[in-house]
């Protein structure tokens, strides 16, 4: 055996190379393949037949419009919160660390269920809401509030080890030159930052689009009103209409590989593959 | 629709806590009715709304959309007592609206302002096997037999579910010798025999058909039509025992909310409408028994006429729930999970 200290064993190699190939043969491309062959089981037409389905469009919309709303709002949020805890020393900025990643930790179910308590009918606000009229669960709001809560901590965790090993030193030059607090954000952290920005947006929005549990709850499953395309491949799935849930689940799936090139051809391009960003 | 459409853009546009406001009620001419239905109903409701559409259209001039939801029977309920806005409700069984009575949406006595019990069709509970009955089941006793595999849903969250096990209670008390203590045998014999209990009966359904779970499914006579006609026919077929249970799915006006919305008047035509010849011909061809008589005898091949108990018998929902189904009750007693 006359290999380097530092060079594995050929057998060592190989197995972590196949163990590594097989799962990623199992449990990614196994699943994603399974959901194309059931979308086009019955044929390319029936998969893009099934997507003209009104109510298949009105879910296709309706997740658009929830991520056009939370993802950017998470976007100005995980900045601001980035920007706070990198930059300033204050009270409580640990437990704001912890609480920005809760969000990861607590179930989909219980972000929407939360939502249900605080303005639901027998919640807390319910009776305020209900007589002026504003419905908040079981609509866009609910939907946009569940994912919110659910996305909220992609942009900020992304961006908070950035800024940190960035240090200030650039900003207090340039404030030191005179520049105001917006300018030397915009010319100076902005361009710093905008790779490990977009990376957060790319994910977030992969989620927002994605989120099941926290939608369903507050969702109230009213056909072509309040269903997300997660939510719509579940009721198609129940009313046997397998080749349109398996149509959206592709979609869904196609959103999330659209997702990933984007991210690789940024990396590409701006030859940072690897570094930097993760 | 389009009203809430352009009220979700107000929403997006101004800011994030405008909200989706009611419709106004003033919009006649465009009305919207939500109705909160339970999980086996997608195909009957979705023929009942255009033809309704149309009659309205005929009769007043105007236009009315209905939107659907579908779930669980209890979840439903737990959704409009929520603040789900639904205009009508017509779910699994009258216990669940019972729910909504409790905390004022509607009155106490919804049950008696419909005919039938505010029940326009009927429905019972049959088996579903695999073709060529292989475990040879024919009858409520045959379930209980070693190695039959059992699929019906949790009774706890499932409308469908609760009359499945009042379907074989049934049963079970016309076996010579019935007692109190046999009705929990058999209950317990039963649930041993199933090795998972679904959430819905189109859950159920779905186990048994899509994933091949177990020997014989008990379902809805019309999720076991239904079952049969998405599946191919050759698949299953459906064995009617010797009695079951009427089951009647109840339809009720939502009142605090129709009063709300403005919607009073076309939900209650809405409700009125599912008693019409032309509304229980739809009923018959989705599988549900209709109360018209005439349209019933004229698909007597499909709803054979067998021995039925009703709620009656286990003196009303508030009894049969407490004593079956509540926390504590009998189901709880008697199940133990498989796994």
């Amino acid at each position: 055996m006359n290999h380097r200290a530092t060079e594995e064993a050929r057998w060592v190699r190989l197995t972590l190379i196949g163990t590594t190939l097989l799962l990623f043969f199992c449990f990614l491309l196994l699943p994603l393949l399974v959901v194309f062959g059931q979308a086009f089981s019955r044929g390319v037409d029936a998969a893009w037949e099934s997507l003209q389905d009104p109510d298949a469009l009105d879910a296709i919309r309706l997740t658009l419009i929830v991520a056009a709303i939370s993802v950017p709002i998470n976007s100005i949020c995980g900045v601001a919160a980035a920007w706070c805890i990198a930059r300033f020393r204050f009270p409580g900025r640990d437990l704001l660390v912890t609480f920005i990643e809760l969000p990861f930790s607590v179930s989909p179910v219980i972000s929407g269920l939360v939502w249900v308590l605080l303005f639901g009918a027998n919640g807390w606000l319910g009776p305020f809401l209900d007589r002026h009229g504003v419905r908040i669960i079981f609509a866009l709001p609910g939907l946009v509030l569940a994912t919110m809560f659910v996305t909220l901590p992609f942009v900020a965790r992304n961006l908070l080890p950035l800024m940190r090993s960035q240090g200030v030193s650039e900003e207090e030059a340039a404030l030191t030159l005179g520049a105001t607090g917006w300018q030397t954000f915009r010319l100076v952290t902005l361009p710093k930052i905008r790779w490990g920005l977009l990376y957060g947006v790319l994910l977030c929005n992969a989620r927002a689009m994605g989120e099941f549990g926290a939608a369903a709850v507050v969702s109230g499953h009213v056909r072509g009103q309040t269903l997300t395309m997660p939510l719509q491949v579940e009721a198609m799935f129940n009313d046997y209409d397998w080749v349109g849930a398996f149509t959206m689940a592709g979609l869904l799936a196609l959103l999330a590989l659209v997702t990933l090139a984007v991210k690789l051809t940024l990396e590409w391009r701006m030859g940072l593959l690897g570094e930097a960003l993760l | 629709m389009s009203l809430t459409r352009r009220h979700a853009l107000a929403a997006i546009t101004s800011s994030l806590l405008a909200a989706q406001f009611d419709a106004p009620a003033s919009a006649a001419d465009a009305l919207t009715l939500l109705n909160v239905s339970y999980d086996p109903t997608r195909e009957l409701y979705r023929d009942i709304n255009r033809a309704f559409a149309a009659a309205w259209k005929t009769k007043t001039g105007g236009t009315v959309t209905i939107n659907q939801s579908h779930g669980g029977s209890g979840a439903q309920a737990r959704a409009v007592l929520d603040g789900l806005q639904a205009d009508v409700v017509t779910l699994a069984l009258a216990a669940d609206i019972d729910a909504l009575a409790k905390r004022g949406l509607l009155a106490a006595d919804w049950q008696s302002k419909l005919p039938n019990n505010s029940s326009p069709t009927t429905s019972t509970i049959v088996f579903l096997v695999r073709k060529g009955n292989p475990k040879a089941i024919k009858d409520w006793g045959d379930l209980l037999k070693p190695g039959v595999q059992v699929i019906t849903p949790n009774p706890k969250t499932s409308g469908g579910a609760r009359w499945n096990v009042l379907a074989g209670v049934t049963w079970a008390r016309k076996q010579p010798g019935y007692t109190e203590t046999s009705e929990a045998d058999f209950l317990k014999k039963l649930f041993k025999q199933v090795p998972v209990l679904d959430s819905g009966a189109r859950g159920a359904t779905v186990s048994f058909a899509q994933r091949e779970l177990g020997d014989v499914l008990i379902a809805w006579e019309n999720e076991a039509w239904l079952a049969k006609d998405e599946f191919g026919a050759d698949a299953f077929e459906i064995v009617v025992p010797s009695v079951s249970i009427l089951a009647e799915p109840p339809v009720a006006v939502v009142e605090a909310n129709v009063e709300k919305h403005g919607t009073r008047v076309v939900a209650q035509a809405y409700l009125d409408f599912l008693y019409t010849k032309q509304a229980q011909e739809i009923a018959a061809k989705r599988y549900f028994r209709p109360r018209d008589a005439e349209i019933l005898a004229k698909n007597r091949d499909r709803f054979p006429d067998l021995p039925l108990s009703t709620i009656v018998d286990f003196g009303g929902w508030p009894a049969a729930q407490a004593k079956y189904f509540a926390d504590g009750g009998l189901f709880d007693q008697v199940y133990v999970p498989s796994k």
